[in-house]
């Protein structure tokens, strides 16, 4: 269960930039969440909440976006989408796809304020 | 009230650990010191696989050890039986170790007298999956004891690491372990991985494993020159 410090971590980043701005009230954090970050929704939803509190960020949303992963088939030549991170192979030929494009982010990617 | 109005961020929330790690990583090049960590669910063998290793590697190169742990220093008494230098760090209810943790307890230590340093993770298959620690290889050990589809149910941690080492070969026909199926279940997850299976009671594999480490951190001196 380390999804509270990482909620902590966002809810530190946000102060940051609203401290940047000059103080202005941070409605909503928008997180992208990949699939392979090691994180569960869930727990980091109800992290964030707790992290909030007393902060300028109490009552502000975590808006999540989930990444799936997505592979390089080195048969088919392109880039394909898993359909379970049980099993990297390539949802079209079947070849072993250990080459990762995306779904490791844990990335805050915007901000939603009110001047 | 006025809308709320959308700006752009683009942040990584763990960039502050990806930056020690980084700086880490950079420092254990620079000292010529190959680092190596260890994750693994507890009880998987990871403490008597890291004992054999560091009493097997000592009498010729320059061996340490950092140990995660919740709350006791066992772990690391039991390391010390190798005469290896090892210390110990209790994180208290964290459950992984960050680049943080590992700048902290290198403070004292003089790189540059080392040639390999492990570290050995808190017993934990989620956590110590997303944070960086600068090392140069990542080891996830499975016991034959955890079932054969331990891979599929953590893949995260399996795709995180480099290697992955079987370890209480020992116990493989007491548990009636599928070396195949648990061979399926790592590739699917992790395609080309290597594994490498071992014992640490009898020491099968355990010479090639520390001859596969020299291996590779003479090829990482080599990319460095």
């Amino acid at each position: 269960m380390h999804e509270l410090s990482i909620a902590m971590s966002i809810v530190e980043m946000a102060e940051e930039e609203s401290e940047r701005r000059g103080g202005v009230h941070v409605s909503a954090v928008h997180l992208k969440l990949g699939a392979l970050s090691g994180v569960v929704e869930q727990a980091l939803l109800s992290s964030f909440e707790m992290a909030a509190e007393d902060t300028s960020l109490q009552g502000a949303r975590l808006l999540i976006e989930n990444i799936p992963v997505r592979v390089f088939c080195p048969k088919c030549s392109s880039e394909r989408q898993l359909t379970s991170i049980q099993n990297f192979s390539c949802p079209v030929c079947g070849a072993p796809t250990p080459q990762i494009t995306c779904g490791r982010e844990l990335e805050v990617t915007a901000l939603e304020i009110i001047q | 009230m006025t809308e709320p109005r959308l700006v752009e961020v683009r942040k990584n929330v763990l960039k502050q650990n990806d930056v020690i790690a980084r700086a880490l990583r950079e420092r254990f090049h620079q000292a010529g010191v190959f680092v190596v960590s260890l994750v693994s669910s507890p009880g998987s063998g990871k403490t008597a696989f890291l004992e054999k290793t560091l009493t097997m590697m000592r009498p010729h190169h320059r061996v340490a050890a950092l140990v995660g742990d919740l709350a006791t220093e066992n772990d690391a008494a039991r390391l010390a039986r190798s005469n290896a230098p090892v210390k110990q760090i209790i994180t208290g209810t964290v459950c992984h170790l960050d680049a943080a943790m590992v700048e902290n307890a290198l403070q004292d230590w003089d790189l540059v007298d080392l040639d390999f340093l492990f570290i050995e993770n808190v017993g934990n298959l989620v956590c110590p999956s997303s944070y960086d620690l600068g090392e140069d290889l990542r080891l996830v050990l499975m016991s034959v004891t955890e079932g054969e589809d331990k891979p599929l149910k953590y893949p995260t941690i399996f795709n995180s690491a480099d290697v992955a080492i079987l370890s209480k070969l020992d116990l493989a026909t007491a548990v009636e372990f599928n070396w195949d199926q648990a061979q399926r279940s790592i590739q699917s997850v992790r395609p080309g991985m290597m594994v490498i299976n071992t014992s640490a009671k009898t020491e099968q594999g355990m010479s090639e494993f520390c001859d596969f480490l020299v291996q590779r951190s003479r090829m990482r001196a080599a990319i460095a020159v």
